[in-house]
């Protein structure tokens, strides 16, 4: 009689109880015996780094993967998440990482997709049902305006609207910060506030611990797999952040965090409460420009946003950073520096001297690199080996070619010598490029275009996806680079990055280059931010 | 309890199986279910097919052995190999870069007609070597002309090859028809053909064999072809376009320039194929006429995963089965074409099994699920049976 019956749903059950979950794949054990409890009302963090386990966990959640252990208990009742229909129905609600949004459709007909039942598009009940979330995200939502005119911060909303569209009961935002700006972030930390009032459970996933700590109720932090800890809310609430800071970065790293990388790694996943400049800043005048475009426009595109009339200068030894929402001409604008695409229109000049005639080849010969976002597909050749992907720039270039024919000891050394330099771990330099990990082939890539004398070196989103170990190292290695005298173009989409390493950071925004802030004042990020919400929001 | 110590025991029974099995016998299993396995599966099932139209499997492959090697059937089948390994070769050069040039027909037969056609004034004013030579050039060039705006269509436009080439073979036979039936025809036969070239003119034979040295001339090539794709700049850039073109702009080659020298080496090794056949078995050619050589050899060369030299063992199989073949349907009467069905069920199996070859690359089985988990629950039973 006093024993609660687990099958009716009480204030004191958990909405949902992950027990023992282990799901593997071949080679990896993506999750290895995880269980956690979800409450309504309550904001459940779950910290870790790239390849801790947290994707694995939503698609489970979503209905994308079956675990192949443990169970998963729905308000108290033994469930299979069989798909995603499944996992909606029962109220799970999922904004991903990357935009779900149509971008030619507005937002009522792209929140209206995941309509079932009716042949006839129910538009009154959907517009009732968008004011409706609207007042509890406590953000206005215009159901007209098409979702490519939103600016990142709204789509966010939105994409949490589409989430909640039926119902919902769990709302699971994996990254939801990743891509904002501070002003946008805060509206964020509004909504989630509003929603778990309203008795939502939220499942709040980041790899930054302030995040984690400012907004989550309890905190559980994954490594390799498995929880390596649980902070519950009481003792989240007797700790102070400091206590909380100290408590998961020994749980995230254990013995593992060497004395070199921890002060970074650190800094990096507790993300001081702001972000600030770690390069010296440094006085350019009088020095003549590595690197210039001169109204550089590149050819309209069918996929992809074109540069229109971009100016801009380098200095020897600076980093210039390019803030903006991905997709907005970043691509093109490093294709133009790199020669892989033609300028439609302007000129690009290095020292001095107008290079826009050139092709890859040439410019790669003068210096300028190109490290591009898209490592897997452009940036390596899988099927390639390590060494052979090391010396690919530099196909039929003495020494490592002789009358046409490769000269293997020569690549081997070279390569050799690099992977030692860079610290890529590979079985050999004859293993395949595509079975190594995402931050070794990151470091195969920088390897490849830092040797041979670079000048100018473009960075398309050089840590996007990587393991935090492997993005200080790459952002020691940009810093190293510009401190030897290196000019840098860093195209990022994060904006603590860009702060971090920038001297001036410009804004790029449908193809044009909009305002510049020089990286002198501790409040960089926020007019940055300023910078992204345009002239429209002020 | 004692049955936890078994299934701990088959456990590490499995696992020192797997292990002992060496790297190389294991690349060896992959490389015949892979390669060899199609063929074997393609001659089984004509072999039923055979058995189903009431005529003997073993006598028809005894038969398709005996005319393809046996007696003059060797020397046959290599005159016959002699085009085919140019001809792989061509397809190979432009399906490594993923180019899938469809127009061979139209270049092969656009190579020979000019050959044939051109013969009687070259060979009247050319010693014979330096007519040879004139020859196999005007082939070359015809064949690799004739990729020229497919070539430069994908080039400059990214127009799909598949379409533009398959179109421009048809434009290709056709005007063969026009060369054959006008400027070229010899008009002392009402068959509409071209002259028909002197013994003397043509390639010579080996060792009194009917072997002409097409063959040596075509081993020779396609080995030079070989080391260029495997050993040399060149082949490494055209690898690293084939796997994506993505990467090859990204590393600097200049793809527009690739797209039209991958087309124009495939078109006029198709074309050399064409020469070495007209000069060395053919001597002439009617309207109308086909060998249509491509698409017989097209599950060929994907067998040996376009590697040119691997093409060359592929392609006497081929070229046995194929001289054989002919001779042997009409001697148990049946039409000469059912060696098609067989090439045509070689490419079935081999799709197949190359579909099944690469689920299990992402970690999957060989066989469907319901059948592995049926022979699982039967191999332990077994295991018990006999300790």
């Amino acid at each position: 009689m006093a024993s609660p019956d687990t099958h009716s749903p009480t204030a004191s059950t958990p909405v949902l109880s992950i027990r023992h979950i282990t799901k593997t794949f071949p080679g990896v054990i993506a999750n290895n015996d995880i269980s956690l409890d979800i409450e309504r009302g309550q904001v459940h963090c779950l910290l870790g780094e790239n390849g801790a386990g947290k994707s694995t966990l939503i698609s489970i959640l979503a209905g994308m993967q079956q675990p192949d252990e443990g169970l998963i208990e729905f308000e108290g009742v033994k469930t299979n998440i069989t798909s995603p229909r499944n996992s909606m129905d029962l109220g799970i609600g999922v904004v991903y990482q990357h935009s779900t949004l149509i971008s030619t459709m507005t937002v009522l007909e792209n929140l209206m997709l995941g309509d079932t039942g009716s042949v006839r598009l129910d538009r009154k009940g959907a517009s009732a049902r968008l004011a409706e979330l609207s007042e509890l995200l406590g953000s206005k939502i215009q159901g007209s305006a098409l979702a490519s005119d939103l600016a990142l911060g709204q789509q966010q909303q939105v994409e949490i609207a589409k989430a909640m569209w039926k119902g919902s009961k769990i709302l699971i935002l994996d990254e939801p910060t990743s891509m904002l700006t501070p002003q946008a972030i805060s509206g964020l930390e509004r909504s989630v506030a509003r929603l778990k009032n309203q008795g939502l459970a939220i499942v709040f996933i980041t790899h930054k611990l302030r995040e984690a700590y400012s907004v989550g109720d309890e905190i559980t932090v994954l490594r390799q797999g498995r929880v390596v800890k649980n902070i519950s809310a009481e003792e989240m609430q007797r700790s102070s952040e400091e206590q909380v800071r100290s408590l998961v970065l020994g749980a995230m790293f254990g013995d593992d965090i060497d004395a070199a990388g921890k002060s970074e790694i650190a800094e990096e996943i507790s993300g001081s409460v702001e972000s600030h400049r770690v390069r010296p800043d440094k006085s350019f005048s009088g020095l003549a420009p590595a690197l210039v475009l001169d109204g550089v426009s590149s050819a309209e595109s069918m996929t992809e946003t074109p540069v229109r009339e971009a100016s801009l200068q380098i200095y020897p030894g600076e980093v210039l950073g390019v803030a903006g929402i991905d997709g907005h001409g970043q691509r093109h604008l490093a294709e133009l520096v790199a020669g892989q695409r033609k300028p439609s229109n302007g000129k690009v000049l290095l020292d001095g001297e107008d290079i826009s005639g050139l092709g890859v080849r040439g410019r790669q010969r003068l210096g300028i690199r190109y490290v591009t976002d898209d490592r897997m597909h452009e940036g390596i050749v899988g099927d390639l080996s390590v060494a052979v992907n090391l010396v690919l720039k530099r196909i039929g270039a003495a020494p490592f070619w002789k009358y046409g024919r490769m000269n293997r000891s020569a690549v081997e050394e070279e390569a050799t010598s690099l992977v030692e330099l860079f610290d890529i771990r590979s079985p050999s330099v004859q293993t395949r490029a595509g079975t190594l990990s995402g931050g070794n082939i990151q470091k195969l890539l920088l390897a490849r275009e830092l040797t041979d004398e670079p000048k100018v070196v473009v960075f398309n989103k050089p840590t996007y996806g990587l393991d935090l170990k492997t993005v200080s190292k790459v952002r020691a290695i940009v810093k190293n680079f510009a401190g030897e005298g290196g000019s840098v173009l860093l195209i990022s989409t994060d904006l603590d990055e860009l702060v971090e390493l920038s001297d001036r950071i410009i804004l790029i925004s449908n193809g044009r280059l909009a305002g510049e802030v020089r990286n002198d004042s501790p409040h960089t990020a926020e007019r940055v931010g300023e910078l992204m919400l345009g002239p429209e929001a002020a | 309890m004692s049955k936890v110590e078994t299934k701990a025991g088959e456990n590490a029974m499995t696992e020192t199986t797997t292990k002992n099995r060496s790297p190389l016998l294991r690349r060896l299993g992959v490389g015949f279910i892979r390669n060899i396995l199609p063929l074997v599966l393609a001659i089984f099932t004509s072999g039923v097919l055979l058995l189903a139209m009431g005529k003997s499997p073993a006598f028809f492959y005894g038969e398709v052995l005996r005319f393809g090697l046996m007696g003059t059937g060797w020397q046959r089948s290599l005159v016959m190999l002699a085009p085919l390994l140019l001809y792989g070769a061509g397809l190979i050069v432009a399906f490594r870069g993923k180019l899938w040039n469809l127009g061979y027909e139209g270049q092969y037969l656009l190579g020979g007609v000019l050959v044939v056609g051109f013969a009687p004034f070259v060979m009247g004013s050319l010693p014979l070597l330096l007519g040879f030579i004139a020859l196999i050039l005007v082939g070359t060039l015809a064949g690799g002309a004739w990729t020229l705006l497919p070539a430069f269509l994908k080039a400059r436009f990214g127009t799909n090859e598949i379409i533009t080439t398959l179109m421009l073979s048809f434009v290709g036979i056709g005007i063969t028809n026009i060369l054959i039936r006008g400027p070229f025809q010899n008009v002392d036969v009402t068959v509409p053909q071209t002259q028909v070239m002197p013994l003397d003119t043509m390639f010579p034979k080996i060792f009194g064999t009917r072997i002409h040295i097409g063959i040596l001339i075509a081993i020779v090539v396609v080995l030079i072809v070989h080391y260029v794709l495997t050993r040399t700049s060149f082949g490494l850039r055209l690898d690293v376009y084939g796997a994506s073109p993505k990467s090859a702009l990204h590393v600097g080659i200049d793809t527009p320039r690739m797209v039209m020298i991958l087309f124009f080496m495939s078109g006029a090794l198709i074309g050399f194929a064409a020469a070495v056949d007209m000069l060395g078995l053919w001597g002439n050619m009617r309207a109308n006429w086909n060998p249509a050589y491509g698409s017989e050899i097209l599950p060929f060369v994907f067998l040996a995963r376009l590697s040119v030299l691997a093409s060359i063992p592929f392609l006497a199989f081929y070229a046995v089965l194929a001289t054989g073949g002919a001779l042997a349907s009409q001697d148990i009467g049946l039409d000469s074409h059912f060696i098609l069905v067989v090439v045509a069920l070689i490419l079935m199996f081999m799709s197949v099994i190359e579909f099944i070859g690469m689920k299990r690359d992402l970690g999957q089985s060989y066989l469907p699920p319901t059948l592995r988990k049926a022979l699982a629950k039967l191999l332990p039973q077994r295991k018990a049976g006999n300790p």
